[in-house]
């Protein structure tokens, strides 16, 4: 029977990190070296950013509007019922449509990343790229990085429009809330603090999700099997990862972007 | 597609395609070389023979740079690679061929986008790519599945499709990692075939990984007759030398290296074990 070795256990989850720094920081430094891949960033942006848009528009749309329900609930209580555009909106914009669109473009892209690039690996067709002398960081990982960021950052800003409307058709046809109301105060509530916050975190969460279904793709070790792991593993990594990092830049950016009230 | 003056040319020029000097690797399960060294003559080919796990696969990996080697120093048509810069290493992996295991074809591309794969990278014009790919297709009569993917090809049709990619850039040196694995004896003779034709007719020194002990055999005692296009067994007595040599390892370390027929008339026990 082997034996737990905690120092074992330790080194391998420093290498790791230190695997997954290099590729991280590989993937953006790649950017200033030849070749660039723009027809694979092209065709990644369709991928990761037309694919997601259904799954995109759906959660951001019954989010708003079940937030508009949920907070028209409490706001009633204290008479501030056409206040709710403005609670949708700065709830949407500032955290739940980047926080839940990232969610859900690192279910759908940082697992379809681990599985295409682990099943890459585990049959020897890195190797073969690398042995074609292509670089596979270049070719494979950079491309869906940048993608990512790119189309994440756009698609957030669809999942707050969309979460606004959810909103605003919970507050008109169920609420009795004028339209321009709640539009109104909705519009009114943003900063431009809360922009750049809601739209500096897609950037990160992008990076996230591509750096880490590529990371856990590439290190797939063991068939068809460590494909399934390193598929779970980049979901659950990438998930957990997108809500630290939240925290963390959320605090960093009411320092660095104060919202003025 | 490669020709026999340009890789002689090349040849003349290099003094050896692969010099091993005491190169060592281990992993976490102990070493699986030691201080092995030897070299491949331009114009050679070199099969590595060994039971499963003796670092024959290793040697290719090693030498393609793809692994670095714990100690020792490794030259790749004259340079070290041991110290390469990934990025040299690209460059150097655009002179060298290789088949692996499985073929490794992108199972996303089609088997033309496979063949094509390195002239895509270098930006070679379309007309140019689509005539080579013809041809390196027709050298493993495999021109008719230019619009398949690789899934819909069988096992002996993957490998050739692999040797076609692996040849349409005219490599100095040709890597084969058991090209003829899990293949029924017709199929494999198939392959074998195109090595000798790689081999006789375009004189591309190269690294042979098999189990297949009767494919070696096959390799070192026939020549391919290009005005039959067929291969043929080499007289008894002829004066042929079909430039293979056998390298056999055991225990970390290479045990054997010679010709087929002074591996035939090995007393080795261990050897003449490996070969009944």
């Amino acid at each position: 029977m082997e034996f737990f070795s905690p120092s074992e256990f330790a080194k391998d989850k420093i290498l790791a990190v230190q695997e997954y720094a290099m590729l991280a920081w590989h993937s953006l430094a790649n950017l200033l070296r030849q070749p660039r891949y723009l027809a694979d960033m092209l065709q990644q942006a369709d991928v990761i950013g037309v694919g997601s848009l259904p799954i995109v528009i759906l959660t951001g749309f019954f989010t708003g509007a079940v937030l508009a329900l949920q907070s028209a609930n409490s706001l009633t209580r204290f008479g501030a019922l056409s206040f709710t555009g403005q609670l949708v909106s700065l709830s949407m914009v500032r955290e739940l449509g980047p926080v839940l669109t990232g969610l859900m473009v690192a279910g759908r892209n940082a697992s379809g990343m681990a599985s295409e690039l682990g099943s890459m690996q585990v049959t020897e067709q890195i190797d073969a790229m690398r042995a074609l002398g292509t670089d596979p960081g270049k070719k494979l990982v950079t491309p869906r990085v940048v993608s990512t960021i790119v189309m994440l950052f756009f698609l957030t800003v669809i999942s707050d429009l969309v979460g606004l409307t959810g909103g605003s058709m919970v507050a008109v046809l169920l609420l009795r809330l004028d339209s321009n109301e709640y539009w109104n105060y909705a519009w009114r509530s943003l900063s431009m603090g809360d922009v750049i916050q809601g739209l500096a975190k897609p950037v990160f969460f992008g990076f996230i999700i591509a750096s880490i279904g590529c990371y856990y793709g590439l290190s797939a070790r063991g068939g068809t099997q460590g494909v399934g792991r390193a598929t779970t593993q980049a979901v659950v990594a990438a998930s957990v990862l997108i809500l630290v990092v939240d925290f963390f830049l959320t605090r960093l950016l009411m320092v660095i972007v104060p919202v003025a009230r | 597609m490669a020709n026999g003056e340009q890789n002689e040319a090349v040849s003349r020029k290099l003094k050896q395609t692969i010099v091993f000097e005491k190169v060592s690797i281990g992993f976490e399960g102990g070493p699986v070389l030691e201080e092995v060294s030897f070299s491949l003559e331009p114009g050679e080919t070199k099969i590595l023979l060994g039971v499963s796990g003796s670092g024959k696969t290793l040697i290719l990996k090693l030498a393609l740079g793809l692994i670095k080697p714990d100690s020792g120093q490794i030259y790749v048509l004259d340079r070290e690679i041991t110290r390469m810069k990934e990025d040299d290493l690209f460059a150097l992996r655009r002179m060298i061929g290789m088949v692996f295991q499985e073929g490794a074809l992108f199972d996303s591309l089609t088997v033309e986008e496979n063949v094509a794969y390195r002239l895509y990278e270098e930006r070679v014009a379309e007309e140019e790519i689509r005539r080579r790919v013809v041809e390196a297709l027709r050298f493993v009569e495999l021109e008719h599945t230019l619009d398949l993917y690789p899934s819909e090809l069988s096992g002996g049709m993957r490998r050739r499709v692999a040797i076609a990619r692996a040849i349409i850039s005219e490599p100095h040196v040709l890597f084969y990692d058991s090209p003829t694995a899990g293949l029924d004896p017709v199929t494999s003779t198939t392959i074998v075939e195109l090595l000798v034709k790689q081999r006789d007719v375009y004189k591309t020194s190269a690294l042979l990984v098999t189990h297949r002990l009767q494919d070696a055999y096959l390799m070192a005692t026939h020549q391919f007759n290009r005005q039959t296009n067929r291969m043929e067994a080499i007289r008894e007595g002829g004066q042929v030398d079909v430039h293979t040599r056998f390298l056999m390892l055991r225990d970390c370390r290479i045990i054997f290296h010679g010709t087929a027929a002074e591996l035939a008339n090995s007393p080795d026990p261990y050897m003449r074990e490996y070969l009944s």
